[in-house]
């Protein structure tokens, strides 16, 4: 655009050249998040498919071509029996977390239980007990050995065999089930609130009973959503390590996840069996992946959102909300309250023993002391730090500018981006560890062995998180908001910096802190990833649990729950105060 | 029969302040009588009928019907709205997605105490589907049905279980103006000849005047009138009614005299005859109310009556076919008048206006 100035020459306004610089920069920005994703997305999958077609290579032999390891992976009856077990317990899990998921949702939204406000509360547990505390808590609980609820049993009522096994596939179904219910409840409730509420109301006004109008209308209308959340839950459990590393295979009970770590810490390790158990799982939580985005996106066929704001109206179950109330208190208790304690309990004495009097009067500190003597102790802990607030700042800036191409642009192709930042969604965390750890031990670019990797590791598993909570947010942003600054003049990178990215804050932050969260508790990949010198917290307690050190695994485990919980609460402090919602 | 008695329904969000939205309502409904709930955006009507469902619980009152109560405050006693047998119609439809169209309206009759037989079942079903011209698409997954056919089929479920009462929430608000003007009619008729005890929510004014035995308006969570649709458009209790229902004109004035059972009311556009009211006496400021369709026009000057009269200046006028909307100035205030196509005066020229003292209703000011 030209303009005549009154002295009547001819200049080019800023906004030509502002035009032309931005574009210049989009273009090499964009450039970059297509090739860094692209690399990162791509590369160690492309790695692990290769090497699952070849042999183990030796100083003598090289690798050639080979299907065998196909062969052993699929042909032996052996093999079968492991795609049995992990299709079972995933199964298991998604079916038992879903029916408890489900059940919360539906008393919470829909009935007049007391307590309520403690469901939302319980949802974020998950988050903040990891799932190798929560596994180890349980074995404390339910082990044939040392289980309280054994020796309970076998001293109050003399039963000479233990009643509970948690090393078992139902145990392992238990575990994981409880600990992913608060999943299912979530996304659950989301179809829930979701409903037109008169559909309900007109279906009790025809006279159907609260239970009548729950499985004909509520449940039926939320089909949908429940198969998705299925889905997702399937998927988890597939993926889960800690349940089937620690419950699973000291029976030898092994799963396609344990199979990898198993075939990996082999002597000699057989990275190419690995890489095709990899492959196993990789199709199982593709198809899982697929399908329940697939549903996902048919299924606001039946959510009639009205204008209307209101809350459909809860329904009086009478005597039967204290039934309600009385199974969701015994929830919390299985899920929250007795892990915490039996590991506050273990976290308190010399050697391990069971809660009795007489272990009451050897009550002492000491493994904490110990614990925070430990031989690089803080510099465990400052790994965890760096990687989880490293890994948490690149996913949200990276995925900020995904988001803004896919949401913002018109630029074709723009839909492959979006696919591969959410392509590490069908990762499963030990098959990601796998494929990282090959592809950078044949190319050997220095980052081997050092926290770089893991880094990378925790930046490819939380791409996707990072993608749903920006693009959450960038969706909201309107346009022309970016327009009137294009209009006064901004280059792209001001308008992204002063604009775009002030106002995906809520958003970036809500992620942000997520991330970190989910960081900190990250094993599965980390455990192919790390080396001595540079373990990070959940190693840490792994290695613990591997020494048999359970007092001072124990009080890790209490001192890590309360910071994350504490964490969590001046967060959510704080973000009521700037306005950021939900963690 | 139905009667509702000092009903107040508070809402009660965790952490918000509490909305009266319906206060001290009263009102009874005779067998077989459509009552109307009519009022304003926000006004409360749907927390009424939602609290005579039972879908809300209301804060204190009394809701009988046929003489059983089935809520009370003071008795303690809540019937849940699945033991009430109302039907009622939603204005979104509430027609369920998964199921198709008979099974939409086999379900109250799926569902209650009384075990029927499938053949019993179909037979009901069919019975009502046919009176809401249904039948032919029994089979239809309810979601592709046009929203004229989903409103009778939500109608056709609320009636297949022989309900006590009838309930209808802004049932044709959802529809185009031509579809209303026929489903209105429909709606009359099946109402009428099926003799239920019906209450409506509307905020149409005309749909109320058009259905309604019975007309209660509603404004900020009170009934402030209760009358037969003549009463209410003829003799409006306050300028609240007044101006709700149908456009009027006010006109502010003193009463300075009066005599027999007449009026006469100073106001800027002159002195205007009206009848006399009971509570209204000498030197007390009134505000009259005089539908555009009363104020009668001429091209000429009538003869002497008892009507009052007065010359004004056309400012504007609409011809709209059957009709023609005049705006008139009469000594510097705006009159609205509806007249007959025949007037023929121009825009800037003089005319007679005639009022008559009957349709003068006299509000307090
Ligand atoms: N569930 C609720 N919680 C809180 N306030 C409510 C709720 N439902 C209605 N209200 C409030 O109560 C008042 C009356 O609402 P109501 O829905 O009865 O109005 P209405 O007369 O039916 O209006 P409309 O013609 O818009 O449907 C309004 O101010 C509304 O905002
Ligand atoms: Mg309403």
């Amino acid at each position: 655009m030209a303009v005549t100035t009154p002295d009547g020459s001819t200049v080019h306004t800023s906004l030509v050249q502002g035009w032309g610089r931005s574009f210049d920069m989009k273009w090499v920005v964009i450039g970059l998040c297509i090739s860094v994703v692209a690399w990162l997305a791509l590369i160690p999958l492309g790695f692990l498919i290769w090497q699952s077609f070849a042999s183990t290579s030796t100083a003598q032999v090289p690798a050639v071509f080979t299907l065998e390891n196909y062969a052993t992976a699929f042909g032996t009856t052996d093999s079968l029996g492991l795609m049995f077990n992990s299709l079972k317990f995933a199964f298991g899990t998604a079916a038992f977390a879903l029916v408890l998921g489900t059940f919360f949702a539906w008393v919470n939204e829909r009935t007049n239980t007391p307590f309520k406000s403690l469901f939302f509360a319980m949802s974020i547990v998950p988050l903040i007990i990891p799932g190798i505390l929560f596994t180890v808590s349980w074995i404390m609980l339910a082990s044939p050995q040392i289980g309280i609820f054994n020796q309970i049993f076998r001293d109050w009522f003399g039963l000479a065999t233990p009643l509970f096994n948690i090393y078992s596939l139902t145990g392992m179904i238990w575990v994981d089930g409880l600990h992913y219910a608060p999943i299912a409840f979530l996304l659950v409730t989301a179809a829930f609130r979701s409903m037109d509420p008169s559909l309900e109301e007109s279906a009790l006004m025809s006279g159907a009973s609260v239970i009548q109008v729950a499985f004909k209308i509520t449940l039926k209308l939320a089909w949908p959503a429940i198969l998705a959340a299925f889905l997702i839950l399937f998927v988890r459990g597939i993926e889960s390590f800690e349940v089937p590393a620690l419950l699973g295979l000291p029976v030898g009970l092994r799963v396609y996840t344990s199979a990898i770590y198993d075939a990996v810490h082999s002597y000699p390790s057989d990275i190419g069996l690995a890489s095709a158990y990899a492959m196993a799982l990789l199709l199982i939580t593709s198809l899982g992946i697929y399908y329940q985005s697939r549903l996902s996106s048919q299924g606001s066929r039946f959510s009639t959102v009205t204008g209307k704001g209101f809350r459909p109206r809860v329904s009086d179950i009478g005597r039967w909300r204290y039934a309600t109330a009385g199974i969701f208190i015994l929830y919390c208790i299985f899920v929250v309250a007795l892990p915490f304690l039996v590991l506050l309990w273990a976290s308190l004495q010399k050697y391990y023993a069971a809660p009795s009097w007489a272990a009451l009067h050897n009550l002492s500190f000491a493994a904490y002391g110990e614990v925070l003597a430990y031989p690089g102790f803080y510099g465990v802990v400052w790994n965890s730090a760096k990687l989880a607030i490293g890994g948490a700042t690149v996913v949200m800036l990276l995925t900020s500018v995904i988001c803004w191409i896919t949401i913002k642009t018109k630029i074709p192709g723009r839909w492959v981006l979006d696919m591969l930042a959410s392509l590490p969604l069908v990762f499963p965390g030990i098959v990601l560890g796998l494929s990282l750890m090959i592809f950078y031990l044949n190319f050997d670019i220095g980052i081997y062995g050092t926290l770089w990797i893991m880094l990378m590791a925790y930046v490819i598993k939380f791409l996707p998180y990072g993608m749903r909570y920006n693009s959450t947010s960038m969706i909201q942003i309107h346009k022309e908001l970016e327009e009137s600054a294009a209009m006064s003049g901004a280059s792209w990178f001001t308008i992204f910096r002063r604009i775009v990215l002030p106002l995906l804050k809520p958003g970036l932050m809500a992620g942000w802190i997520y991330i970190i969260v989910v960081s900190v508790r990250e094993l599965s990949s980390s455990i192919l990833l790390y080396s001595p010198g540079n373990e990070v917290i959940s190693i840490m307690i792994w290695e613990f649990w591997q020494n048999g050190q359970y007092i001072e695994l124990s009080a890790f485990g209490v001192m890590m729950i309360t910071a994350l919980f504490g964490f969590l609460m001046v967060v959510q402090t704080l973000s009521k105060r700037f306005g950021v919602k939900d963690v | 029969m139905l009667s509702v008695e000092n009903l107040s329904t508070t809402y009660q969000a965790p952490g918000a302040k509490p909305v009266l939205a319906a206060s001290n309502i009263n009102f009874s409904v005779p067998t077989g009588r459509l009552f109307t709930l009519l009022g304003p955006s926000g006004c409360g009507k749907t927390t009424t009928l939602r609290s005579i469902a039972g879908l809300e619980r209301p804060s204190k009152g009394v809701i009988k019907a046929h003489d059983t109560v089935v809520y009370s405050s003071a008795g303690n006693i809540f019937v849940a709205p699945n033991h009430r047998q109302f039907g009622m119609v939603f204005q979104s439809y509430a027609i369920w997605p998964h199921m198709t169209v008979f099974q939409n309206a086999a379900f109250p009759l799926q569902v209650q105490k009384k075990r029927l037989s499938s053949k019993d079942i179909r037979d009901k079903v069919m019975k009502v589907l046919a009176a809401v011209s249904l039948d032919h698409v029994e089979e239809r997954e309810a979601t592709r049905l046009s929203g004229g056919q989903q409103q009778r089929l939500a109608l056709a479920r609320a009636l297949v279980m022989e309900p006590r009462l009838l309930l209808l929430d802004e049932p044709l608000s959802n529809l185009d103006a031509k579809l209303r003007d026929k489903m209105r009619f429909e709606l009359k008729k099946m109402q009428r000849e099926l003799g239920l005890t019906t209450i409506y929510v509307t905020h149409d004014q005309s749909e109320a005047l058009a259905l309604s035995h019975e007309i209660a308006v509603m404004n900020e969570g009170k009934i402030v009138q209760i009358g037969s649709p003549r009463d209410i458009y003829e003799r409006p209790a306050n300028t609240f009614v007044a101006d709700f229902i149908g456009t009027t004109n006010f006109v502010e004035g003193t009463v300075r005299g009066g005599a027999d059972d007449r009026l006469v009311v100073d106001t800027r556009i002159g002195q205007l005859n009206v009848n006399a009211q009971p509570g209204i006496s000498i030197g007390a400021n009134v505000s009259l109310s005089i539908r555009p369709e009363d104020v009668h026009l001429s091209d000429t000057a009538p003869a002497p009556s008892s009507n009052s009269l007065f010359v004004g200046t056309v400012r504007a006028k609409v011809f709209l076919g059957e009709c023609q909307d005049f705006k008139i100035d009469v000594n510097e205030t705006q009159l609205l008048a509806r007249a007959h196509p025949s007037v023929r005066t121009l825009v800037g020229e003089q005319i007679h206006i005639a009022i008559d003292p009957e349709k003068c209703t006299v509000l307090a000011a």
